[in-house]
Order: structure tokens, then sequence, then C-alpha cells
């Protein structure tokens, strides 16, 4: 076995792992940083692809701002948090007829994706000739897609209105005083 | 090379009101009333003008967005419920006391993301305009921040939603990697070479597609968050989402499938087909039993889905013309009717029982009036634009070959029939000693409804047209 | 040897995890990590894919997914932060929005 395959085999069994305990564990705190280091595996696994820039973006972006923000949440929350009746009840998919729609719908796609999977031709050795340079990226970035990246500047936009209101402490019934915003 | 902009410009006048609409919240003095929706009516106006002026034109830019007449259709469709909403908005905004320039700024946003989708060509670009337009509409959802019953059918919305997408994302991820691209015409050239003998990863790839659509369309089954987000949500955005979001996604379907994958026809529409079945019969049924009519019109927006699978389904040119005429009376109807039920609630109440509409006649008669026109428009009365539409529906798939789908729409039609007179009956023949105490109506508002009550019998008495112009859409691109 | 499949079938099977995370977990803040969880599984897909493909757009469309994902979990979490104002002042009995 050679290094690399070492060193796929040894990051997707963290992954796989960080993966599985992420969603055993009931405390969302633990959850939290162990999907930080599953993420961090995958970030390896990006650097066996030869995709460096996106490697470094995972740690930075995934890791280091999603997760912090899942963090901060789990903190103001009150956390540690076991589950409740409460979370019971605004689960839509706990309920029977979803819970035994979901329960064939993970198995329909687990019989899916191995049949898929497994009969997929075998695709041999990636080619040679991967794009790692960062410059390359960029440009196809702001050329072939600069279109996608404005329109993620709109998405980002909704999304933090979005989250300003439904988050916004004071009382919608009073009035905003002047200068809060 | 400068890259042509015409094929963005309805969906950049609509965004372009939004930032107006956040930047006048932002220097509005408290307590001040400015017509923040004045703005987005300005926005859809010019995104209308440049519909007009693009039509026929097969504007196309940065490879992405194609603005060809499919696409414009659906636009136009899109700045019409833009417009009812906006206008049916008002009285929910006031009463509720929300914060009006975020509310109009996401609802502009959501819409311009609709357009987005329904003119890229793009699996990329149709996901993050997917993602603009989910996103806005799961926060207009729980904007009512007061309530409950509103953030949670905001959480179970958006978690479904946000589901959904990683499954349609999935697909795109497997589309790609078959194409090496992912642009329809791209993924259309490599499928046809493929059509003999496709490989697994292609139903793969078609499946988590189907998957990811049939979420955002409220397809059986995958319709669970339907009612619950619908009963949640304000009744003004309830009438944009049903109807907005249900055009936008529509759209996306029929071009990605009836473009991109055509050449696998035969391989996605037995699956369709029956969620297309299914769709008809659940909502149909599930929705007799409903008291509450936010729940009711919930399923029978569920089962209008299947009717415009059933179009899709169909796949000929009368198909593809009846999914364009049956989402344009859909959504004028749907508005209409969450619009009377907007009008209707109180900040005591919200008079959404079946049974709070016993008397209306007496106490509003215009407000019953114009229920019945919506209803009997969603039933498929003849002269309402809802008979025509159905039966183009109905006609395309006996011409397709799909009389059994043919016959299972008609019967739920029938069915469908017994809940919207049920609520007809209550207004006009029901007596009751308790009638239901509702505001004065405001203008804008009530006008807005005689508007699209005098389009749905239009388009009922008179809708060659329109039909003219559905035709003609679908011959641009497919 | 380390192929493409070994890169798919992996990611294949981070993506049921996280879809069964969905459906297993009641904690909502756990439900939403399934879901990054999904989104990552689907970027590992494409970069696999664009590698093999030797194109650069695999790794672009990556960047797009991770500012949906950010921008996804935002409004997740005002929303869960939204629901937890309320969580305190609830009355158990009075769920009436639940039915099916």
């Amino acid at each position: 076995m050679g290094s690399e395959a070492l060193a796929f085999y040894a990051f997707g069994a963290v992954a796989i792992a960080a993966s599985l305990l992420v969603i055993a564990q009931r405390n969302p705190i633990y959850s939290v940083l162990l999907l930080i280091a599953s993420f961090g595996a995958l970030s390896g696994l990006y650097v066996l692809l030869d995709a460096p820039f996106v490697a470094v973006i995972q740690i930075i972006v995934y890791a280091g701002a999603i997760m912090v923000l899942f963090l901060f949440v789990v903190m103001l929350l009150n956390a540690p948090h076991e589950e409740t009746e409460y979370d019971e009840r605004v689960h839509p998919l706990l309920r029977p007829g979803p819970m035994r729609f979901g329960a064939c719908l993970a198995l329909v796609l687990a019989i899916e994706l191995w049949w898929a999977l497994a009969r997929g031709v075998d695709t041999g050795a990636f080619p040679g000739g991967a794009v790692t340079s960062v410059a390359v990226i960029g440009r196809s970035l702001f050329t072939d897609y600069a279109f996608a990246f404005e329109v993620t500047s709109i998405l980002i936009l909704v999304a933090m209105v979005g989250a300003v209101v439904l988050a916004r402490r004071d009382d919608p019934r009073e009035r905003r005083k002047p200068g809060e915003r | 090379m400068t890259p042509s902009m015409n094929a963005i410009v309805p969906m950049a006048c609509v965004a372009a009101a939004g930032i107006a609409a956040m930047v006048a919240e932002a220097f509005r003095e408290p307590g001040e009333r400015m017509p923040i929706a004045g703005l987005g009516v300005v926005g859809l106006l010019g995104a209308a003008f440049a519909t007009v002026l693009l039509w026929n034109h097969n504007a196309s830019s940065f490879g992405v967005v194609s603005a060809d007449n499919f696409g414009l259709f659906v636009t136009g469709t899109l700045i019409i419920v833009g417009l009812l909403s906006l206008g049916i908005s008002g009285p929910t905004v006031e009463r509720e006391k929300l914060p009006a320039g975020e509310y109009y700024a996401l609802m502009l946003f959501a819409t311009a993301g609709m357009m987005l989708m329904a003119t890229a060509t793009d699996l990329l670009v149709i996901f993050l305009a997917l993602e603009v337009m989910s996103l806005a509409v799961y926060v207009l959802t729980g904007i009512r921040r007061d309530s409950p019953a509103s953030s949670e059918a905001a959480f179970k919305y958006f978690l479904l939603g946000a589901f959904a997408s990683a499954f349609f994302l999935y697909g795109i991820a497997f589309t790609y990697g078959l194409a090496g691209a992912t642009r329809l015409d791209r993924i259309a050239s490599l499928m046809a070479g493929q059509a003999a003998s496709p490989t697994p990863m292609i139903y793969l790839a078609l499946g988590l597609l189907i998957v990811g659509f049939g979420f955002k369309v409220a397809a059986v089954p995958f319709h669970m968050w339907t009612p619950d987000a619908y009963e949640g949500a304000p009744p003004a955005v309830t009438a944009f989402m049903s109807t907005g979001v249900k055009a936008a996604a529509f759209a996306a379907f029929v071009r990605v499938f009836l473009s991109a994958f055509e050449p696998l026809r035969g391989h996605w529409s037995e699956a369709i087909w029956m969620l297309a079945a299914a769709t008809m019969i659940l909502g149909t049924v599930v929705g007799v039993v409903q008291s509450n009519v936010k729940r009711m019109l919930a399923y029978s927006s569920i089962g209008h889905g299947g009717y415009l699978l059933v179009a899709l389904v169909s796949g000929n040119d009368f198909g593809k013309g009846a999914v364009l005429f049956y989402l344009l009376t859909y959504a004028i109807t749907n508005i209409g009717a969450f619009g009377v039920i907007a009008l209707l609630e109180t900040p005591d109440r919200k008079n959404d029982q079946v049974s709070d509409y016993a008397g209306l006649w007496n106490e509003r008669p215009g407000l019953a009036a114009l229920m019945t026109i919506f209803l009997l428009s969603l039933g498929g009365f003849p002269p309402m634009a809802g008979f025509i539409a159905k039966w183009y529906v109905f006609s395309a798939a006996v011409k397709a070959g799909y009389t059994g789908l043919a016959i299972i729409g008609v019967l739920t039609s029938v069915i469908s029939v017994f809940f919207y007179l049920r609520i007809v009956v209550m207004m006009y023949m029901t007596p009751t000693d308790t009638p239901v105490q509702c505001p004065a109506i405001p203008k804008i508002a009530g006008l807005t409804l005689i508007v699209s009550a005098i389009l749905i019998v239009y388009l009922g008495i008179l809708p060659t047209r329109v039909l003219d112009w559905a035709a003609a859409s679908i011959s641009s691109i497919f | 040897m380390v192929t493409l499949n070994h890169y798919l079938i992996l990611s294949a099977i981070l993506f049921a995890i996280g879809t069964a995370g969905v459906f297993v977990r009641r904690n909502l803040i756990t439900i939403l990590l399934s879901i990054e969880i999904m989104l990552n599984a689907v970027n590992l897909t494409f970069v696999a894919f664009g590698r093999a493909l030797g194109s650069a757009d695999g790794q672009i469309i990556v960047f797009f997914v991770m500012t949906v994902a950010a921008a996804e979990a935002a409004v997740g979490l005002a929303i869960v932060i939204s629901l937890f104002r309320h969580k305190e002042s609830l009355n158990p009995d009075s769920f009436a929005s639940l039915k099916w």
C-alpha cells in the first residue's frame, strides 16, 4: 500500500468516524467540535486530490467561520442542551408518517448509491495535470463564473438581512427608537 | 469582450428595488410612514417593461442566463405574482407590525431569485438562484417573531428545504462528473450520446435531481413541509410562496428535464408519472378532511402541483404550453384566495377555520363574491381560468398517451370541487349568530383582489391571446 | 491505488451519515450539523470529479457551495434562536399546528 493510499484511508476513516460521532453525540458542543475534526480530515483529502486551495478554504471558512458561528449559537442558547420534548415536537420528521418515509428514503438512497457506485466503470488512477494553481482558479472565478459570483453577493445580502430580522432582540411591537439599528 | 447584460435586466431591476427598499428603511425616521412597497412596484414595472422589450429576442448573458420566451413568460408570471403580493401585503404588515423595509426587500430579492431560476441555463446558477429564493422565503415565513407557529413553520420549511438542496446539489455533482460541465446545453449533448445505454450514475443523478425538485414543488411524497409552512406563515407570504416558489421551481424543472435530460425521457417519465399520480390523489383526498382553510388550500396547492407534473410528463408542445398557462392562472387565483384570508385575519383572531366563513355573504358581500370566483377557478369551473388551464393539461396528457393520468386528474378535480364548494356553501347559505368581525378593507388590497378576479375571468373567457404567447414561448428553447 | 471510485464511495458514505443524522437526531443544532455533513460530502464529490476531469471547475463550484453553506447556516441558526425565544413561554397543550 502506497503512502497515498495509506493517507486516503487514514483521512477517510477519521472523516467517517468523526461524522458518525457528530450524530451520535447528545451534547451539541461535542458535535460541533467533532465536526471540525471531520472537516480537518476532509481538508487532508483535498490535499491528496491536488486541491490545496480548497483544503485551505475548508479550514478557514468551514472550521474557522461556520463552525464558530455554530459554537456561538450553542453557547448563546445555554447549551449543553439535551434533547427535549420541545425539539421533538418541532422536528417535522419525527412524526410517524415522515419517519417511515425517511427510513424508506434512506434505504433507497443507500441501495441506489451502492448499486450505482459498485457498478460504475472502474475509473482507474487520476490523470496527470491537476489544476493546483490559485491563479487559474481565480481567473476562472472572475471570468467564466463572474455572474454566479455576483449572484452570491445577493445571496449573502439576503442571508444577512434575514439573520438580522429573525434574531434581533427588540420587540417588533415596539417602535424603534432613534439611532437604534 | 463585453458580455451582453440584456438578459439579466428584469431581475436586476427587481434586485435594485430590493436594495432601494433596504436603504429607504435605513433612512426612515421612527414612526414615519414611507411607501416602501411603492419602490417594489416601480422595480417590478421596470422588469415588466424590460420583459416586453426582450420578448422574441432570445437575449443571453454570460452564457448562463437566457432570456428566451419561455423564461420571459415565467418572468412575466412572477412579475404579476410580485405585484399582487405587494398589493395584498399592506394590511398584514400594518397589523402584525412587521419590519416593512426588510419584509419588502426580502420579497423583492426572492422574486429576483425566482426570475433567475426561470431563466438560468446552468445548473450551478439555478442552484444559487434557488438558494436566494429559498433563504428569503424561509425568513419571510418566520418573520412574525412573536408567533411561535410562525417560527416553527420557518424551521420546518428551512430544514426540509436545506435537506432538499443537499440532494439537488448531489445530483448536480454527479451530472457534473458525467458531463464535465454544468451548462444545460453541454449536458444535453452528452446525454444524447448516452441515451441508448445509460450508466447507473446517470440514474443516480436523475433520481437526486428529481428528489430536489420534488421537494421544491411540493410533490408527494416530498410535501410534508407544505401544510405547516403555509399555515404558519403570514397569509400574504403564503400567497407569495405558494405561487412564486412553485412557478420558479416548475420553470427550472421543465427546463432541466425537457432540455438537458430530454434524451433520457424514457428513463425518467415513469418516475414523474408516479409522482404526479400520488400528488394529485393525496393532495385532494387529504384536502377534503381539513377544517382549516389555510391547510385546505395548502393541500389544494399540492394537488395543483400534481396537475402541473402531468403537463410536464406529457412533454409534448401542448404540455409545455399547458405548464406555462397553468402556472399563470394558478398563481393569480391562489394569490387571490390567500389575499381574502389575509384580509379576514384580525389581530385577535385568525379566522381561518372553515366555520369562520359562515355568513360572510351577509357581512362582506364583496369579499364573499371574490372568494367565490377564486375558489371556483381553483376547482376548475367554467368560465374561470382554472377550467381552461385544467382542460389544456388533461388534453395534453391524452395526446401524449397518458390517458390514465388524465383520468386520475379528472377524478381528483371532481373530488376537489367538494372542498372548494364547502366554503362557498358556508359563505352563502349557513346562517350564524357570530358573524366574522373583519376589519375595514384597505383600498389597495381590495383593488388588488378585484384585479386578480378580473384577470381570472378574462383568462377564462378570452384565453386565446395568452395561450398563443405560451405556445410561442415553448418553441424558442425546446 | 486510490481511484475516483474510492472518493465517490467515501462521499456517499458521508452523505448517508448526514441524511441519517437529519432523521435520527432531535436536537435542532445537530440536525443543522447533519446538513453541513451532507454539503461537505457533496463538496468532496465535486473536487474528486474535478480532479478526474482535470479541470478547475470542481474546485470553483466548491467555493460557491461553501458560500451557500455559510448563508444557510446563518439563516438556520437565526431561525433556531427565534424558536428558542418562544421555548419558555410555550404551553405544550396548545400545539394544534402539528397535525399530519
